[in-house]
């Protein structure tokens, strides 16, 4: 059991209306709290942003985004393996296609692991989506290995 | 408790008769002594005579708010300035404000009124009532205290704003009564929810909320809240202030001190006067204010009366809770909608906060309303489809609850104005030339 929750990467999600600024002061609170973002994606739609980071420490982010008024939610996504060389995603999304998991969304994270990209993903079933790659023998990172990044 | 059982109480044939000698009284004050009602009923062919049953009311021209405002300041007075000891405005938005002017006799029946209404809410000698109503021209700061203070309780007269200090005050002085605007009753449960306030350190039991419309799901939202019952009370400004009538804890329907004014539902637009139960508009007459008697004032406020008993005991007839105004409701697209309506479908929604904008436009010839509502954890999620959908759920909810498509858009929390008074719920962007 608890091998699996290590498996599970917290994300938190920030709700960013469609404003001059927000985006500012969202990442203004951050620093301001001192906090390492290692993986960030803004998915935007006309009326609305929803800003997806990883971050070194996220129940510290949440409480300094909620003092500020900012609507955070915390959820789990999982951290991924892939070669650093072309086809590296390829092989990764046709284990999951091959597997029948909808991946709802995917950003790559800055660092690297040697000549391993990180990839955040959120299928949508994250135990699913988590069985389906190990079946594979895809690696997973866990908390521990992301923050050694 | 009931504060005056012998009015409050009294057997309809008894009521009517008191209520008709008081009609033929005020209808003669008002021809002797204030020209406009002279110039009015005569017009009408009208004398005092004239008034032999109650239905004769209805030989009565209405006044309305323009007629008053012509009258600014004190042409409808039917005593000399120097008898006028207290005298109160309304806000003025629309034009010259209203001046309504008080004799100490006048002022004792005003504080009569109010103190039956804060009976209602339990309010005994041995209560303190944080009054954060507007201390001014505004009626319903003195209004409330002059009702606090015939009851025996303890007035705070901290009136509106600085919310950290009320507060502070709600705790340190262990208020039991709360009387302000149900949309700062909101905000000052946000304010006690974010601080992180104990509910066993407030010591609220009721609540007099009024001074703007609010739905029964709103008084749901701040009993739940503030753990309190939160009554609603009724009243305006050409007719005395707050205290013209108010629920008891049957919640179900606004006793109308009906010795002290009498009311009437017309048709707006045919003004025939309607039988009890038919939704329209109230009409008031001043029965025992001498400063300024006021007969047959077209309130614009849509309600219906409900004769019948109530299980408080009390005999005056009964108002429903005001929904609109004649002149708060919108018209999108040929259809009326009022705000309450949009409030109610909100409110149905799970986490929903009660904060919300209603924006009318019209882009290209066509109107728009879209609804402004603000982001809570509850309306979010990591993915945007959740969040399109949430908001189509909103979407849908409003549909179903005033037959529009509207638009909905989320907003950031905190972001949406908060009132300390009455809560401006839409912004009409329409150029109606």
């Amino acid at each position: 059991m608890s091998e699996d929750k290590r498996r599970k990467l917290k994300q938190i999600s920030v709700f960013l209306e469609n404003r001059k600024g927000r985006l500012w002061k969202a990442m203004n609170v951050l620093s301001s709290a001192e906090i390492n973002i290692r993986a960030l994606s803004i998915a935007d739609t006309s009326g609305f942003g929803i800003l997806r980071m990883i971050v070194h420490n996220p129940e510290e982010a949440k409480k300094a985004l909620e003092a500020d008024n900012f609507v955070v939610k915390v959820n789990e996504v999982i951290a991924v393996e892939v070669m650093d060389k072309p086809g590296g995603l390829d092989e990764l999304l046709g284990v999951l296609n091959q597997a029948d998991i909808n991946v709802e969304y995917l950003y790559a994270f800055v660092e690297k692991k040697c000549d391993k990209a990180i990839v955040v993903l959120r299928t949508e079933d994250v135990d699913a989506g988590i069985a389906a790659l190990e079946a594979s023998n895809i690696n997973i990172l866990n908390a521990d290995d992301v923050n050694l990044l | 408790m009931i504060y005056n059982e012998k009015a409050e109480c009294m057997s309809a044939p008894e009521k009517e008769e008191l209520q008709l000698r008081r009609l033929q009284d005020v209808v003669k004050r008002a021809y002797e002594n204030v020209p406009y009602y002279r110039k009015k009923l005569e017009a009408a062919g009208i004398t005092p005579a004239d008034i032999r049953t109650l239905e004769d009311i209805e030989k009565i021209p209405f006044t309305t708010k323009s007629d008053l405002r012509d009258a600014y300041p004190f042409g409808m007075f039917a005593v000399s300035t120097d008898d006028i000891v207290e005298v109160h405005t309304t806000s003025g938005t629309t034009g010259k404000p209203t001046v309504s002017g008080y004799t100490a006799k006048d002022l004792d029946i005003w504080g009569e009124v109010v103190a039956r209404a804060l009976s209602m809410a339990g309010a005994t000698r041995k209560d303190i009532v944080q009054n954060c109503y507007g201390y001014g021209l505004f009626t319903g700061g003195l209004g409330v205290h002059h009702g606090g203070q015939k009851v025996g309780c303890t007035v705070i007269p901290i009136s509106a704003g600085n919310t950290q200090r009320q507060i502070e005050i709600i705790q340190d002085f262990k208020s039991t009564i709360l009387t302000c605007t149900p949309s700062y009753a909101m905000y000052i449960a946000e304010v006690l929810e974010r601080e992180g306030i104990p509910p066993e350190d407030i010591k609220l039991k009721a609540g007099v909320f009024g001074a703007e419309m609010w739905t029964e799901e709103m008084r749901n939202e701040i009993e739940r809240r503030l753990n309190l019952d939160a009554l609603n009370i009724y009243g305006l400004t050409e007719i005395i202030g707050p205290g013209v009538a108010n629920e008891c804890m049957e919640k179900n329907g606004l006793h109308i001190f009906d010795d002290h004014f009498y009311p009437e539902i017309i048709d707006p637009q045919t003004l025939k006067t309607l039988p009890e139960g038919e939704k329209g508009e109230l009409v008031l007459t001043t029965l025992t204010r001498e400063g300024m008697p006021v007969l047959r004032f077209r309130t614009r406020d849509i309600t219906a009366l409900r004769k019948g008993e109530c299980g408080c005991g009390r005999t005056h007839v009964k108002m429903d809770r005001i929904t609109g105004r004649s002149d708060d409701m919108l018209k999108i697209r040929g259809v009326i909608v009022f705000p309450s309506q949009i409030e109610r479908a909100l409110l149905k929604i799970p986490g929903m906060e009660p904060n919300y904008q209603i924006i009318a436009t019209r882009p290209e010839h066509l109107d728009e309303l879209e609804v402004q509502v603000e982001a809570s954890p509850a309306l979010f999620s990591d993915e945007v489809k959740h969040v399109e959908q949430v908001t189509r759920s909103i979407e849908k909810q409003i549909h179903d609850e005033i037959g529009l498509r509207v638009t909905v858009s989320l907003v950031e929390p905190q972001s949406l104005p908060r009132s300390e008074g009455k809560a401006v719920r839409v912004i009409d962007k329409r150029d109606m030339s």
